[in-house]
Protein backbone atom coordinates (compact mmCIF):
# COMPACT_ATOMS: atom_id res chain seq x y z
CA UNK A 1 0.00 0.00 0.00
CA UNK A 2 1.32 3.39 -0.96
CA UNK A 3 1.07 6.03 1.64
CA UNK A 4 1.92 9.46 0.42
CA UNK A 5 3.17 11.14 3.50
CA UNK A 6 6.22 12.63 4.98
CA UNK A 7 7.05 10.93 8.21
CA UNK A 8 7.29 13.41 11.01
CA UNK A 9 10.88 14.43 11.29
CA UNK A 10 12.21 13.98 14.77
CA UNK A 11 12.68 17.14 16.73
CA UNK A 12 10.10 19.31 15.00
CA UNK A 13 7.58 18.61 17.73
CA UNK A 14 3.94 19.48 17.36
CA UNK A 15 2.87 20.98 14.06
CA UNK A 16 2.50 24.72 13.86
CA UNK A 17 -0.94 26.08 13.43
CA UNK A 18 -1.86 26.57 9.82
CA UNK A 19 0.60 23.99 8.68
CA UNK A 20 -1.69 21.20 7.63
CA UNK A 21 -0.28 17.83 8.25
CA UNK A 22 -1.18 15.77 5.27
CA UNK A 23 -1.29 12.34 6.70
CA UNK A 24 -3.53 9.39 6.35
CA UNK A 25 -5.67 8.58 9.26
CA UNK A 26 -6.16 4.92 9.92
CA UNK A 27 -6.81 2.84 6.88
CA UNK A 28 -8.93 -0.21 7.70
CA UNK A 29 -6.64 -3.02 8.73
CA UNK A 30 -3.51 -0.96 8.74
CA UNK A 31 -3.05 1.62 11.46
CA UNK A 32 -0.94 4.28 9.85
CA UNK A 33 1.45 6.73 11.41
CA UNK A 34 -0.07 10.04 12.48
CA UNK A 35 1.73 13.29 12.95
CA UNK A 36 -0.57 14.74 15.60
CA UNK A 37 -1.72 12.84 18.65
CA UNK A 38 -4.93 10.95 18.19
CA UNK A 39 -7.84 12.31 20.17
CA UNK A 40 -10.43 9.74 19.26
CA UNK A 41 -9.45 6.21 18.32
CA UNK A 42 -12.03 3.96 16.70
CA UNK A 43 -11.50 0.23 16.12
CA UNK A 44 -14.00 -2.27 14.78
CA UNK A 45 -16.86 -0.01 15.81
CA UNK A 46 -20.37 -1.10 14.88
CA UNK A 47 -23.72 0.16 16.10
CA UNK A 48 -27.35 -0.78 15.82
CA UNK A 49 -30.80 0.72 16.24
CA UNK A 50 -32.76 -2.37 17.24
CA UNK A 51 -31.97 -4.87 14.52
CA UNK A 52 -30.89 -2.25 11.99
CA UNK A 53 -27.12 -1.97 11.75
CA UNK A 54 -26.33 1.71 11.30
CA UNK A 55 -22.52 1.49 11.41
CA UNK A 56 -20.37 -1.37 10.20
CA UNK A 57 -16.97 -1.98 11.68
CA UNK A 58 -15.36 1.46 11.53
CA UNK A 59 -11.65 2.04 12.00
CA UNK A 60 -10.55 5.64 12.30
CA UNK A 61 -8.20 7.94 14.14
CA UNK A 62 -9.37 11.48 14.70
CA UNK A 63 -6.36 13.73 15.34
CA UNK A 64 -6.49 16.25 18.12
CA UNK A 65 -6.68 19.99 17.45
CA UNK A 66 -7.62 19.55 13.85
CA UNK A 67 -10.91 19.75 12.00
CA UNK A 68 -12.18 16.40 10.83
CA UNK A 69 -15.15 16.37 8.47
CA UNK A 70 -17.56 13.47 8.04
CA UNK A 71 -19.18 13.49 4.63
CA UNK A 72 -21.59 11.15 2.92
CA UNK A 73 -25.17 10.93 1.69
CA UNK A 74 -28.13 11.12 4.09
CA UNK A 75 -28.57 8.03 6.22
CA UNK A 76 -24.96 6.92 5.83
CA UNK A 77 -24.42 6.89 9.59
CA UNK A 78 -22.20 9.93 10.04
CA UNK A 79 -24.51 11.70 12.49
CA UNK A 80 -25.12 8.43 14.32
CA UNK A 81 -21.38 8.07 14.77
CA UNK A 82 -21.04 11.64 15.97
CA UNK A 83 -23.72 11.03 18.59
CA UNK A 84 -21.79 8.05 19.94
CA UNK A 85 -18.80 10.22 20.72
CA UNK A 86 -20.71 12.07 23.46
CA UNK A 87 -23.10 9.18 24.06
CA UNK A 88 -26.14 11.17 23.00
CA UNK A 89 -27.42 7.89 21.62
CA UNK A 90 -28.09 6.87 25.21
CA UNK A 91 -31.38 8.71 24.85
CA UNK A 92 -32.47 6.18 22.23
CA UNK A 93 -33.36 2.96 24.07
CA UNK A 94 -32.82 0.68 21.07
CA UNK A 95 -29.32 2.01 20.26
CA UNK A 96 -26.31 -0.17 21.06
CA UNK A 97 -22.71 -0.42 19.93
CA UNK A 98 -19.79 -2.83 19.80
CA UNK A 99 -16.10 -2.44 19.19
CA UNK A 100 -13.76 0.13 20.59
CA UNK A 101 -14.22 3.89 20.82
CA UNK A 102 -11.68 5.77 22.89
CA UNK A 103 -11.25 9.43 23.70
CA UNK A 104 -7.68 10.08 24.85
CA UNK A 105 -7.48 6.56 26.18
CA UNK A 106 -10.88 6.52 27.91
CA UNK A 107 -13.24 3.82 26.74
CA UNK A 108 -16.43 5.62 25.72
CA UNK A 109 -18.53 2.48 25.44
CA UNK A 110 -18.04 1.40 29.01
CA UNK A 111 -21.33 0.75 30.77
CA UNK A 112 -20.42 2.69 33.92
CA UNK A 113 -18.95 5.64 32.09
CA UNK A 114 -19.91 8.95 33.70
CA UNK A 115 -21.69 10.44 30.70
CA UNK A 116 -22.20 13.75 32.49
CA UNK A 117 -18.43 14.07 32.80
CA UNK A 118 -17.93 12.90 29.21
CA UNK A 119 -20.31 15.56 27.91
CA UNK A 120 -18.36 18.22 29.77
CA UNK A 121 -15.32 17.13 27.80
CA UNK A 122 -17.15 16.83 24.50
CA UNK A 123 -19.26 19.80 23.47
CA UNK A 124 -21.90 19.53 20.78
CA UNK A 125 -23.46 21.93 18.32
CA UNK A 126 -26.65 20.81 16.63
CA UNK A 127 -28.10 21.02 13.15
CA UNK A 128 -30.69 23.62 14.06
CA UNK A 129 -29.73 26.36 16.50
CA UNK A 130 -31.33 25.34 19.80
CA UNK A 131 -30.81 28.15 22.30
CA UNK A 132 -32.83 27.78 25.49
CA UNK A 133 -35.70 30.23 25.91
CA UNK A 134 -33.56 32.23 28.31
CA UNK A 135 -31.35 35.28 28.07
CA UNK A 136 -28.14 35.16 26.05
CA UNK A 137 -26.19 35.32 29.31
CA UNK A 138 -28.12 32.47 30.90
CA UNK A 139 -27.68 30.36 27.80
CA UNK A 140 -23.90 30.61 27.95
CA UNK A 141 -23.81 30.30 31.74
CA UNK A 142 -26.08 27.25 31.71
CA UNK A 143 -23.36 24.60 31.40
CA UNK A 144 -20.92 26.15 33.91
CA UNK A 145 -23.69 26.59 36.47
CA UNK A 146 -24.52 22.90 36.24
CA UNK A 147 -21.05 21.80 37.15
CA UNK A 148 -19.59 24.26 39.58
CA UNK A 149 -20.42 27.20 41.76
CA UNK A 150 -19.05 30.40 40.28
CA UNK A 151 -19.02 33.87 41.73
CA UNK A 152 -20.84 36.48 39.74
CA UNK A 153 -17.55 38.00 38.55
CA UNK A 154 -16.10 34.67 37.47
CA UNK A 155 -19.24 33.84 35.58
CA UNK A 156 -19.32 37.25 33.88
CA UNK A 157 -15.76 36.68 32.77
CA UNK A 158 -16.43 33.16 31.53
CA UNK A 159 -19.51 34.26 29.58
CA UNK A 160 -17.59 37.10 27.96
CA UNK A 161 -14.64 34.89 27.03
CA UNK A 162 -16.92 32.23 25.57
CA UNK A 163 -18.86 34.77 23.53
CA UNK A 164 -15.61 36.32 22.33
CA UNK A 165 -14.25 32.95 21.25
CA UNK A 166 -17.49 32.33 19.38
CA UNK A 167 -17.02 35.70 17.60
CA UNK A 168 -20.34 37.07 18.73
CA UNK A 169 -19.39 39.20 21.72
CA UNK A 170 -19.47 42.47 19.83
CA UNK A 171 -22.94 41.79 18.49
CA UNK A 172 -24.53 40.88 21.82
CA UNK A 173 -22.51 42.62 24.52
CA UNK A 174 -25.17 45.33 24.95
CA UNK A 175 -28.05 42.91 25.26
CA UNK A 176 -26.82 39.97 27.27
CA UNK A 177 -30.05 39.92 29.25
CA UNK A 178 -32.24 39.83 26.14
CA UNK A 179 -33.77 36.51 25.09
CA UNK A 180 -31.52 34.42 22.85
CA UNK A 181 -34.59 33.59 20.77
CA UNK A 182 -34.60 37.16 19.49
CA UNK A 183 -31.31 36.69 17.63
CA UNK A 184 -30.98 35.70 13.99
CA UNK A 185 -30.35 32.05 13.17
CA UNK A 186 -26.65 32.59 12.58
CA UNK A 187 -26.27 34.52 15.81
CA UNK A 188 -28.21 31.84 17.69
CA UNK A 189 -25.87 29.20 16.35
CA UNK A 190 -22.84 31.17 17.50
CA UNK A 191 -24.43 31.57 20.95
CA UNK A 192 -24.88 27.78 20.95
CA UNK A 193 -21.18 27.43 20.09
CA UNK A 194 -20.32 29.83 22.93
CA UNK A 195 -22.54 27.76 25.20
CA UNK A 196 -20.53 24.65 24.29
CA UNK A 197 -17.22 26.51 24.70
CA UNK A 198 -18.20 27.68 28.18
CA UNK A 199 -17.99 24.17 29.65
CA UNK A 200 -14.36 23.95 28.51
CA UNK A 201 -14.51 20.89 26.28
CA UNK A 202 -11.60 19.10 24.60
CA UNK A 203 -13.65 18.03 21.61
CA UNK A 204 -16.34 19.92 19.76
CA UNK A 205 -18.87 17.93 17.75
CA UNK A 206 -20.79 19.79 15.10
CA UNK A 207 -23.73 18.13 13.43
CA UNK A 208 -24.33 20.05 10.18
CA UNK A 209 -24.05 23.33 12.06
CA UNK A 210 -24.77 25.48 9.00
CA UNK A 211 -27.56 23.53 7.33
CA UNK A 212 -30.25 25.88 8.68
CA UNK A 213 -28.31 29.09 8.00
CA UNK A 214 -28.00 31.58 5.17
CA UNK A 215 -24.70 31.90 3.24
CA UNK A 216 -23.46 34.90 5.20
CA UNK A 217 -24.01 33.24 8.57
CA UNK A 218 -22.48 30.06 7.17
CA UNK A 219 -19.34 31.97 6.28
CA UNK A 220 -19.17 33.43 9.78
CA UNK A 221 -19.46 29.97 11.34
CA UNK A 222 -16.84 28.52 8.98
CA UNK A 223 -14.36 31.24 9.87
CA UNK A 224 -15.13 30.57 13.52
CA UNK A 225 -14.47 26.85 13.10
CA UNK A 226 -11.02 27.59 11.72
CA UNK A 227 -10.10 29.75 14.70
CA UNK A 228 -11.51 27.18 17.14
CA UNK A 229 -9.31 24.44 15.72
CA UNK A 230 -6.39 26.04 17.56
CA UNK A 231 -7.87 24.94 20.85
CA UNK A 232 -10.29 22.14 20.19
CA UNK A 233 -10.50 18.90 18.35
CA UNK A 234 -13.38 19.49 15.99
CA UNK A 235 -15.50 16.88 14.29
CA UNK A 236 -18.00 18.27 11.83
CA UNK A 237 -20.71 16.44 9.92
CA UNK A 238 -21.62 18.20 6.71
CA UNK A 239 -23.64 17.65 3.58
CA UNK A 240 -21.86 20.47 1.89
CA UNK A 241 -18.74 19.25 0.13
CA UNK A 242 -17.37 22.74 -0.42
CA UNK A 243 -17.70 23.31 3.28
CA UNK A 244 -15.78 20.14 4.08
CA UNK A 245 -13.08 21.20 1.63
CA UNK A 246 -12.92 24.71 3.11
CA UNK A 247 -12.86 24.04 6.82
CA UNK A 248 -11.42 20.59 7.42
CA UNK A 249 -7.94 19.13 7.68
CA UNK A 250 -9.12 15.56 7.55
CA UNK A 251 -12.09 14.04 5.81
CA UNK A 252 -13.85 10.73 6.28
CA UNK A 253 -16.35 9.49 3.71
CA UNK A 254 -19.23 7.36 4.94
CA UNK A 255 -21.55 5.33 2.78
CA UNK A 256 -24.31 2.97 3.93
CA UNK A 257 -22.86 2.59 7.40
CA UNK A 258 -19.31 1.94 6.27
CA UNK A 259 -16.29 4.17 6.38
CA UNK A 260 -15.25 4.05 2.76
CA UNK A 261 -12.21 6.25 2.85
CA UNK A 262 -10.49 8.67 5.15
CA UNK A 263 -7.43 10.85 4.90
CA UNK A 264 -6.33 14.39 4.49
CA UNK A 265 -9.00 16.59 3.00
CA UNK A 266 -6.78 17.48 0.07
CA UNK A 267 -6.24 13.86 -0.85
CA UNK A 268 -9.89 12.91 -0.48
CA UNK A 269 -10.93 15.73 -2.76
CA UNK A 270 -8.13 15.66 -5.31
CA UNK A 271 -7.01 12.06 -5.52
CA UNK A 272 -9.49 9.77 -3.85
CA UNK A 273 -8.48 6.15 -4.06
CA UNK A 274 -11.95 4.74 -3.93
CA UNK A 275 -14.37 4.99 -6.87
CA UNK A 276 -17.36 5.69 -4.59
CA UNK A 277 -15.50 8.50 -2.87
CA UNK A 278 -14.59 10.00 -6.19
CA UNK A 279 -18.17 9.79 -7.45
CA UNK A 280 -19.43 11.41 -4.28
CA UNK A 281 -16.96 14.26 -4.02
CA UNK A 282 -17.33 15.08 -7.68
CA UNK A 283 -21.08 15.24 -7.23
CA UNK A 284 -22.02 12.20 -9.28
CA UNK A 285 -24.33 10.91 -6.56
CA UNK A 286 -25.47 11.68 -3.05
CA UNK B 1 -74.81 26.32 2.21
CA UNK B 2 -72.06 24.62 4.21
CA UNK B 3 -70.61 27.96 5.28
CA UNK B 4 -74.11 29.07 6.27
CA UNK B 5 -74.68 26.00 8.44
CA UNK B 6 -71.32 26.42 10.11
CA UNK B 7 -71.96 30.11 10.69
CA UNK B 8 -75.33 29.34 12.30
CA UNK B 9 -73.69 26.78 14.59
CA UNK B 10 -71.03 29.30 15.59
CA UNK B 11 -73.58 32.06 16.11
CA UNK B 12 -75.69 29.72 18.21
CA UNK B 13 -72.98 29.16 20.81
CA UNK B 14 -72.28 32.87 21.03
CA UNK B 15 -76.02 33.59 21.33
CA UNK B 16 -76.40 31.10 24.16
CA UNK B 17 -73.49 32.61 26.06
CA UNK B 18 -74.79 36.12 25.55
CA UNK B 19 -78.30 35.11 26.64
CA UNK B 20 -76.96 33.57 29.84
CA UNK B 21 -75.03 36.70 30.66
CA UNK B 22 -78.07 38.88 29.93
CA UNK B 23 -80.38 36.77 32.12
CA UNK B 24 -77.77 36.82 34.86
CA UNK B 25 -77.46 40.60 34.63
CA UNK B 26 -81.23 41.18 34.56
CA UNK B 27 -81.95 38.98 37.58
CA UNK B 28 -79.04 40.52 39.47
CA UNK B 29 -80.42 43.95 38.67
CA UNK B 30 -83.80 42.78 40.02
CA UNK B 31 -82.15 41.55 43.22
CA UNK B 32 -80.60 44.90 43.96
CA UNK B 33 -84.04 46.56 43.74
CA UNK B 34 -85.43 44.73 46.76
CA UNK B 35 -85.86 47.03 49.75
CA UNK B 36 -83.69 44.88 52.06
CA UNK B 37 -80.77 44.96 49.65
CA UNK B 38 -78.09 47.49 48.85
CA UNK B 39 -75.06 47.32 46.62
CA UNK B 40 -73.01 48.73 49.46
CA UNK B 41 -73.96 45.95 51.81
CA UNK B 42 -73.48 43.29 49.12
CA UNK B 43 -69.88 44.28 48.53
CA UNK B 44 -69.16 45.73 51.97
CA UNK B 45 -71.10 43.55 54.39
CA UNK B 46 -69.45 40.76 56.29
CA UNK B 47 -72.60 38.79 57.08
CA UNK B 48 -74.58 36.50 54.80
CA UNK B 49 -77.85 35.49 56.39
CA UNK B 50 -80.73 35.52 53.91
CA UNK B 51 -82.90 32.74 55.32
CA UNK B 52 -83.01 32.70 59.09
CA UNK B 53 -83.85 35.30 61.68
CA UNK B 54 -85.86 38.46 61.38
CA UNK B 55 -83.12 40.53 59.81
CA UNK B 56 -81.69 39.42 56.47
CA UNK B 57 -78.07 40.18 55.58
CA UNK B 58 -76.61 40.05 52.10
CA UNK B 59 -72.85 40.61 52.40
CA UNK B 60 -71.09 38.45 49.82
CA UNK B 61 -67.74 37.99 51.59
CA UNK B 62 -68.56 34.96 53.76
CA UNK B 63 -69.50 33.03 50.61
CA UNK B 64 -66.41 34.29 48.75
CA UNK B 65 -64.32 33.30 51.75
CA UNK B 66 -65.78 29.78 51.77
CA UNK B 67 -65.13 29.41 48.05
CA UNK B 68 -61.56 30.69 48.37
CA UNK B 69 -60.79 28.45 51.35
CA UNK B 70 -61.93 25.32 49.52
CA UNK B 71 -60.11 26.47 46.36
CA UNK B 72 -56.86 27.17 48.19
CA UNK B 73 -56.94 23.73 49.84
CA UNK B 74 -57.70 22.08 46.50
CA UNK B 75 -54.98 24.02 44.70
CA UNK B 76 -52.30 23.41 47.34
CA UNK B 77 -53.03 19.72 47.00
CA UNK B 78 -53.48 19.39 43.23
CA UNK B 79 -51.00 21.86 41.74
CA UNK B 80 -47.75 20.48 43.22
CA UNK B 81 -48.78 16.84 42.83
CA UNK B 82 -50.11 17.50 39.34
CA UNK B 83 -46.94 19.24 38.23
CA UNK B 84 -44.66 16.53 39.62
CA UNK B 85 -46.82 13.85 38.01
CA UNK B 86 -46.75 15.59 34.66
CA UNK B 87 -42.94 15.94 34.79
CA UNK B 88 -42.70 12.25 35.62
CA UNK B 89 -45.07 11.31 32.79
CA UNK B 90 -43.41 13.51 30.22
CA UNK B 91 -39.72 13.12 31.11
CA UNK B 92 -39.21 9.92 33.07
CA UNK B 93 -41.98 7.39 32.53
CA UNK B 94 -41.36 4.59 30.07
CA UNK B 95 -43.86 4.42 27.22
CA UNK B 96 -45.50 1.44 28.92
CA UNK B 97 -46.01 3.23 32.23
CA UNK B 98 -47.35 6.27 30.42
CA UNK B 99 -49.72 4.06 28.42
CA UNK B 100 -51.32 2.94 31.70
CA UNK B 101 -51.11 6.11 33.76
CA UNK B 102 -52.45 8.61 31.26
CA UNK B 103 -55.74 6.79 30.52
CA UNK B 104 -56.17 6.20 34.26
CA UNK B 105 -55.93 9.92 34.86
CA UNK B 106 -58.40 10.56 32.10
CA UNK B 107 -60.86 8.12 33.67
CA UNK B 108 -60.44 10.11 36.89
CA UNK B 109 -61.45 13.20 34.93
CA UNK B 110 -64.63 11.47 33.77
CA UNK B 111 -66.00 10.58 37.21
CA UNK B 112 -69.15 12.62 38.04
CA UNK B 113 -68.34 15.09 40.77
CA UNK B 114 -71.22 13.89 42.95
CA UNK B 115 -69.19 10.70 43.40
CA UNK B 116 -66.29 12.77 44.69
CA UNK B 117 -68.73 14.43 47.05
CA UNK B 118 -69.75 11.10 48.58
CA UNK B 119 -66.12 10.06 48.59
CA UNK B 120 -65.33 13.15 50.66
CA UNK B 121 -68.24 12.58 53.02
CA UNK B 122 -67.81 8.86 53.60
CA UNK B 123 -64.03 8.41 53.37
CA UNK B 124 -62.03 11.64 53.64
CA UNK B 125 -64.02 13.20 56.48
CA UNK B 126 -63.88 10.09 58.73
CA UNK B 127 -60.13 9.84 58.03
CA UNK B 128 -59.65 13.49 58.94
CA UNK B 129 -61.68 12.98 62.11
CA UNK B 130 -59.33 10.15 63.08
CA UNK B 131 -56.40 12.53 62.68
CA UNK B 132 -58.01 15.32 64.66
CA UNK B 133 -61.35 15.50 66.45
CA UNK B 134 -61.52 19.19 65.51
CA UNK B 135 -62.93 18.26 62.11
CA UNK B 136 -66.71 18.42 62.01
CA UNK B 137 -68.87 16.12 59.91
CA UNK B 138 -68.87 18.94 57.38
CA UNK B 139 -65.58 20.76 56.88
CA UNK B 140 -63.66 22.76 54.30
CA UNK B 141 -60.66 20.42 54.33
CA UNK B 142 -62.55 17.37 53.19
CA UNK B 143 -64.33 19.23 50.41
CA UNK B 144 -61.05 20.91 49.40
CA UNK B 145 -59.15 17.64 49.16
CA UNK B 146 -61.90 16.00 47.13
CA UNK B 147 -61.98 19.02 44.82
CA UNK B 148 -58.20 18.75 44.57
CA UNK B 149 -58.49 15.13 43.48
CA UNK B 150 -61.10 16.19 40.97
CA UNK B 151 -58.90 18.86 39.34
CA UNK B 152 -55.73 16.74 39.50
CA UNK B 153 -56.27 15.15 36.06
CA UNK B 154 -56.73 18.60 34.49
CA UNK B 155 -53.43 19.83 35.96
CA UNK B 156 -51.58 16.65 34.97
CA UNK B 157 -52.96 16.32 31.51
CA UNK B 158 -52.61 19.97 30.44
CA UNK B 159 -49.19 20.42 32.05
CA UNK B 160 -47.96 17.25 30.42
CA UNK B 161 -49.16 18.53 27.04
CA UNK B 162 -47.20 21.73 27.65
CA UNK B 163 -44.07 19.81 28.70
CA UNK B 164 -44.21 17.49 25.72
CA UNK B 165 -44.59 20.46 23.39
CA UNK B 166 -41.07 21.60 24.38
CA UNK B 167 -38.90 20.65 21.42
CA UNK B 168 -36.61 17.68 21.81
CA UNK B 169 -33.72 19.79 20.55
CA UNK B 170 -33.77 21.78 23.81
CA UNK B 171 -33.49 18.60 25.85
CA UNK B 172 -30.64 17.41 23.63
CA UNK B 173 -28.90 20.75 24.00
CA UNK B 174 -29.04 20.58 27.79
CA UNK B 175 -28.01 16.91 27.91
CA UNK B 176 -25.05 17.63 25.63
CA UNK B 177 -23.87 20.29 28.08
CA UNK B 178 -23.57 17.62 30.75
CA UNK B 179 -26.97 18.09 32.35
CA UNK B 180 -28.56 15.16 34.15
CA UNK B 181 -32.11 14.21 33.36
CA UNK B 182 -33.21 16.11 36.45
CA UNK B 183 -31.27 19.23 35.37
CA UNK B 184 -32.87 19.02 31.96
CA UNK B 185 -36.39 18.63 33.36
CA UNK B 186 -36.18 21.28 36.05
CA UNK B 187 -33.91 23.88 34.45
CA UNK B 188 -34.94 23.68 30.81
CA UNK B 189 -38.17 21.83 30.13
CA UNK B 190 -40.34 23.19 32.97
CA UNK B 191 -39.24 26.83 32.44
CA UNK B 192 -39.78 26.47 28.70
CA UNK B 193 -43.29 25.13 29.27
CA UNK B 194 -44.11 27.62 32.03
CA UNK B 195 -46.81 29.53 30.18
CA UNK B 196 -48.68 26.33 29.41
CA UNK B 197 -48.29 25.11 32.97
CA UNK B 198 -49.60 28.36 34.43
CA UNK B 199 -52.55 28.22 32.03
CA UNK B 200 -53.25 24.67 33.21
CA UNK B 201 -53.12 25.85 36.82
CA UNK B 202 -55.54 28.69 36.18
CA UNK B 203 -57.99 26.47 34.34
CA UNK B 204 -57.87 23.97 37.19
CA UNK B 205 -58.43 26.75 39.74
CA UNK B 206 -61.41 28.02 37.75
CA UNK B 207 -62.86 24.54 37.88
CA UNK B 208 -62.29 24.39 41.63
CA UNK B 209 -63.98 27.76 42.15
CA UNK B 210 -66.99 26.66 40.16
CA UNK B 211 -67.19 23.15 41.65
CA UNK B 212 -70.64 22.57 43.14
CA UNK B 213 -71.59 19.04 44.09
CA UNK B 214 -68.55 18.26 46.23
CA UNK B 215 -68.88 21.38 48.34
CA UNK B 216 -72.67 21.11 48.54
CA UNK B 217 -72.27 17.60 50.00
CA UNK B 218 -69.11 17.87 52.10
CA UNK B 219 -68.38 21.48 53.05
CA UNK B 220 -71.54 22.26 54.97
CA UNK B 221 -73.91 25.20 55.01
CA UNK B 222 -72.65 27.88 57.36
CA UNK B 223 -71.62 31.03 55.55
CA UNK B 224 -68.73 32.41 57.56
CA UNK B 225 -65.46 34.18 57.04
CA UNK B 226 -62.77 31.81 58.21
CA UNK B 227 -59.41 30.36 57.23
CA UNK B 228 -59.87 27.35 59.47
CA UNK B 229 -59.93 24.16 57.37
CA UNK B 230 -61.67 22.17 60.10
CA UNK B 231 -64.65 24.53 60.03
CA UNK B 232 -67.90 24.16 58.16
CA UNK B 233 -68.16 26.69 55.33
CA UNK B 234 -70.63 27.52 52.62
CA UNK B 235 -69.34 28.34 49.16
CA UNK B 236 -71.05 30.48 46.55
CA UNK B 237 -72.05 27.45 44.53
CA UNK B 238 -73.29 25.55 47.56
CA UNK B 239 -75.51 28.50 48.45
CA UNK B 240 -77.08 28.45 44.99
CA UNK B 241 -77.79 24.74 45.31
CA UNK B 242 -79.43 25.32 48.65
CA UNK B 243 -81.70 28.00 47.19
CA UNK B 244 -82.64 26.17 44.02
CA UNK B 245 -83.37 22.97 45.90
CA UNK B 246 -86.52 24.69 47.07
CA UNK B 247 -85.90 26.40 50.35
CA UNK B 248 -87.05 29.74 48.96
CA UNK B 249 -90.04 31.00 46.94
CA UNK B 250 -89.11 31.85 43.31
CA UNK B 251 -90.09 35.49 43.63
CA UNK B 252 -88.47 36.25 46.96
CA UNK B 253 -85.32 38.14 47.68
CA UNK B 254 -83.48 34.96 48.77
CA UNK B 255 -84.17 33.35 45.42
CA UNK B 256 -83.02 36.39 43.50
CA UNK B 257 -79.91 36.70 45.65
CA UNK B 258 -78.52 33.52 44.09
CA UNK B 259 -78.36 35.35 40.77
CA UNK B 260 -76.23 38.03 42.30
CA UNK B 261 -73.96 35.35 43.77
CA UNK B 262 -73.81 33.67 40.36
CA UNK B 263 -72.87 36.99 38.73
CA UNK B 264 -70.08 37.42 41.28
CA UNK B 265 -68.85 33.89 40.59
CA UNK B 266 -68.95 34.56 36.88
CA UNK B 267 -66.94 37.75 37.36
CA UNK B 268 -64.30 35.90 39.39
CA UNK B 269 -63.77 33.06 36.91
CA UNK B 270 -63.92 35.54 34.04
CA UNK B 271 -61.07 37.57 35.53
CA UNK B 272 -59.10 34.39 36.12
CA UNK B 273 -59.60 33.31 32.51
CA UNK B 274 -58.48 36.72 31.26
CA UNK B 275 -55.36 36.56 33.44
CA UNK B 276 -54.67 33.08 32.03
CA UNK B 277 -55.04 34.33 28.47
CA UNK B 278 -52.73 37.22 29.19
CA UNK B 279 -50.07 34.98 30.71
CA UNK B 280 -50.29 32.59 27.78
CA UNK B 281 -49.79 35.42 25.31
CA UNK B 282 -47.22 37.31 27.31
CA UNK B 283 -44.92 34.42 28.20
CA UNK B 284 -45.37 32.08 25.28
CA UNK B 285 -42.04 31.18 23.71
CA UNK B 286 -42.08 30.65 19.99
CA UNK B 287 -39.96 27.80 18.69
CA UNK B 288 -40.61 28.18 14.98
Amino acid sequence: MQIESTPPSPGTGAPQHGQHVRQFMAVPGAPSPVATPTAIAVRGFSSWYGSFQALKSLDLDIPSQQVTAFIGPSGCGKSTFLRWINRMNDTIPSARAEGSLQLNGVDLLEKNLDVVDLRRRVGMVFQKPNPFPKSIYDNVAFGPRLHKHYTRAELDELVEQSLRQASIWNEVKDRLQASALGLSGGQQQRVCIARAIAIGPEVMLMDEPCSALDPKSTLAIEELIETLADRYTIVIVTHNMQQAARVSDQTAFFFEGRLIESGSTEDIFTKPKNKQTEDYVTGRFG
Amino acid sequence: MIVGTLAIAATFSILVTTTIVIVLARETWGFFHFPDVSVGEFFGGLEWNPLLGSEKHFGIWPLVSGTLLVTVIAASFALPIGLVTSVYLSEYASPRVRATLKPTLEILAGIPTVVYGFFALTLITPLLQKISPAFGSYNAMSAGLATGIMILPIVCSLSEDALRAVPRSLRDGALALGGTKFDVSVKVVVPAALSGIVAAFLLAISRAIGETMIVALAAGGIAQITANPTAEVQTMTAYMVQIFLGDAPATGVEYKSSYAVAAMLFAMTFVLTMVGQYILRRFREEYE
